[in-house]
């Protein structure tokens, strides 16, 4: 228990948190869009995938940090369009097209990978995004380390929460979006295109997501590996549930989620990973994640049209 | 733009679209050839001849349909029902496993053994997707996050498995089980073809699914559920006890292409068993139209992608996930052309 105790009061696992759910967030943030608007996005876990390779590979070749998260995030919105395109207008299965869309994002990833780099065993690096000094705040003892030492795009994960949440709650659009995913022929009436909004739902969220998966590359582990995303997608899913739909508590579910993961690898270094195996704290995240669902199933308002196809003119 | 229901699709609709998803896929393929700086003719010669250009290569191909056969029928049964079962990978090493402890700990005679390690495999397979149906029938939990999350516990305890408890004490240190005894593995069809009874069994299977889909009331059920669980339940079919029916069977073939692997063609238990099989045999399944004979058609056509792509890309510089690119864009392909094949477009 004294273990647990040293590793909680440690900034530097408060340090990992954050950056552990960055990723998370962005992700989780994105499938939260798609999903409001009324579309289930299993594309998720290819479209990280695809952001990841994208960010990288644009700053490998030469290009500025920056740049590649814009590119991540085209890639992760070409994709989203395609999904967009086949369950808006055309309707169909949500599960099938959100599998298809993993299937191909993640084999394009690769074989533009292989392309690009045929005979390297090693994955090169990039010189990836630096903690941000903050004068002050940084500088504070246990806190500077602890909160005030992360990457731009930390900070831009949070920030992305903000944004999300406010479009969501206060905007005339934000309120067309949900009514897309409760109420869809109300958004007709009102002279809108349900079309329209969960396109642009679809599309805006996979480039959230591309970012998430580009956060792995460009500010965790600066080079692209395969199977690197490694469910991540998945388990987004999962805190978009959690979450109950709701921007906030997704982010405290996301920065819960990180802080289980942050502590079962800190936890394999100490007495009680000589006895348990590591695979045990591995499973960790994946078993919180379906506790999570189960917990959560029952009591979460699901978005009333998710997963059922708009068709004008059909009642 | 809308979609009116055409009534009755004209013979031209209901071919020509499906064979201009197929023309686009090669399209596809040919620009990613020629991306690649390969000639795509070249490239299609190559993937045809390392698919079925010998008698080795049709083997191997007969082979890699094996498992994928056996993964498409688990999803075509699940998916029919709605039952979203993407944990066909979990389902599959709980198989493999099962048979390689009953194989090598029980230290049975293999006539006795054979038979067991198949049922063992079966009832492993059931039960890791009995969980996350029961989760959904009973608590309204989605069967797709929870059976996709069980593919990555399933990876860490059989990766713990082969590294404690059922590790390979004369494997050199590496992650392997013990094989199973000779006798204990399935016997090829032919003397000297390189083809186990696996396959066969992967047929049966098919058939098999296929009498069940048409000719028995779990079958009608099954179909009842998948198209209005409403209206199933309306009518008075029991839609929970179906869908646990569905699972048991669906999780029990997906064990099979585990069983089918370890005891016809590898012997032992690897964690890099399975390349994919689970989530492959979804592709397998949904260009099959989940009919249980398509599978059938539809795995041999995606093992021979694959085998063909293999070898393709040891003697051209394309890489090998052509083929996975091509199986993905066939898929979302072939589910729009079906899809128009019903509908027409309609502006406004």
């Amino acid at each position: 228990m004294t273990e647990i105790v040293d590793i909680l009061i440690s900034a530097s696992f408060w340090a990992a948190v954050l950056r552990i759910a960055s990723p998370l967030i962005f992700a989780t943030m994105g499938e939260l869009i798609c999903e409001r608007a009324g579309v289930l996005n299993l594309g998720i876990e290819g479209i990280m995938v695809i952001g990841a390779f994208a960010g990288w590979m644009t700053v490998y070749a030469g290009l500025g940090l920056w740049t590649g998260v814009a590119v991540a995030m085209l890639a992760g919105m070409a994709f989203g369009a395609l999904h967009g395109v086949l369950t808006v207008p055309f309707g169909l299965s949500q599960h099938v097209v959100g599998l298809g869309i993993t299937l191909l994002a993640t084999a394009s990833a690769y074989y533009a990978y292989r392309l690009a780099l045929p005979e390297v065993t090693n994955p090169p690096r990039i010189e990836p995004f630096q903690p941000l000094h903050i004068p002050g705040l940084s500088d504070l003892p246990w806190l500077g380390e602890a909160l005030f030492s992360q990457t731009a795009l930390t900070w831009a994960a949070f920030a992305c929460v903000a944004v999300v949440s406010l479009v969501l709650y206060r905007t005339p659009l934000g309120l067309a979006l949900r009514a897309a995913g409760e109420n869809p022929h109300a958004v007709e009436a009102q002279g809108l295109s349900v079309g329209a909004i969960r396109m642009g739902a679809v599309i805006v969220g996979s480039g959230l997501m591309a970012v998430g998966g580009a956060f792995l590359t460009m500010s965790a582990f600066s080079s692209f590996f395969f199977e690197m995303v490694n469910g991540r997608g998945w388990i987004c899913i999962a805190l978009v549930v959690f979450g109950a739909w709701k921007p906030g508590k997704a982010l405290l579910g996301a920065l819960l989620f990180a802080g289980f993961d942050a502590l079962q690898v800190r936890l394999q270094q100490t007495g009680m990973g000589q006895v348990v195996p590591y695979q045990v704290f591995l499973m960790i995240p994946y078993l919180l994640s379906i506790l999570a669902l189960i917990l959560m199933s029952r009591r979460a308002h699901v978005p009333a049209a998710l997963m059922t196809p708009f068709n004008r003119g059909e009642r | 733009m809308r979609l009116d229901p055409i009534a009755a699709p004209s013979p031209a609709r209901a071919l020509g679209l499906p064979a201009l998803a197929i023309l686009a896929t090669i399209a596809l393929a040919a620009a990613l050839a020629a991306i690649a700086g390969a000639n795509p003719l070249e490239t299609f010669g190559l993937i045809v001849k390392g698919a079925v250009g010998s008698k080795f290569a049709t083997l191997e191909t007969l082979n890699r349909a094996t498992p994928l056969i056996f993964t498409g029928l688990a999803v075509a049964v699940a998916f029919r029902a709605r039952l979203w079962n993407i944990g066909a990978e979990a389902q599959l090493y709980a198989g493999a496993l099962m048979t390689v402890v009953i194989g090598t700990q029980l230290g049975l005679p293999g006539p006795l053994a054979i038979p067991l390690m198949a049922l063992g495999a079966i009832v492993a397979g059931a039960l890791v997707l009995l969980g996350p149906v029961l989760l959904k029938t009973r608590l309204g939990v989605d069967e797709v996050v929870t059976t996709l999350l069980l593919n990555f516990i399933m990876a860490l305890f059989i990766s713990y498995l082969l590294e404690g408890p059922l590790k390979d004490p004369m494997g050199m240190g590496w992650p392997k089980s013990p094989a199973l005894p000779r006798d204990a593995r399935l016997p090829r069809i032919v003397e000297g073809l390189r083809l186990h009874w696996g396959f066969a069994l992967a047929l049966i299977c098919a058939a098999g699914v296929w009498v069940m889909q048409t000719r028995t009331t779990l079958g009608y059920e099954i179909r009842a559920v998948g198209q209005n669980q409403q209206a199933a339940r309306f009518a008075g079919i029991p839609v929970g006890r179906v869908l646990i029916k569905t699972a048991l069977i669906s999780g029990g073939l997906a064990a099979l292409a585990g069983f089918s692997e370890v005891a016809g063609l590898k012997g032992n238990l690897t964690s890099d068993l399975s390349p994919d099989f689970g989530y492959t045999g979804i592709i397998v399944a949904m260009l099959a139209l989940l009919h249980p004979l398509g599978v059938v058609v539809s795995a041999l056509f995606v093992a021979g992608i694959f085998v063909g792509a293999d070898s393709m890309s040891r003697a051209a510089d394309v890489p090998t996930y052509i083929a996975d690119i091509l199986l993905a864009a066939a898929l979302l392909f072939m589910v729009l052309a079906i899809l128009l094949t019903r509908y027409r477009v309609v502006r406004g």
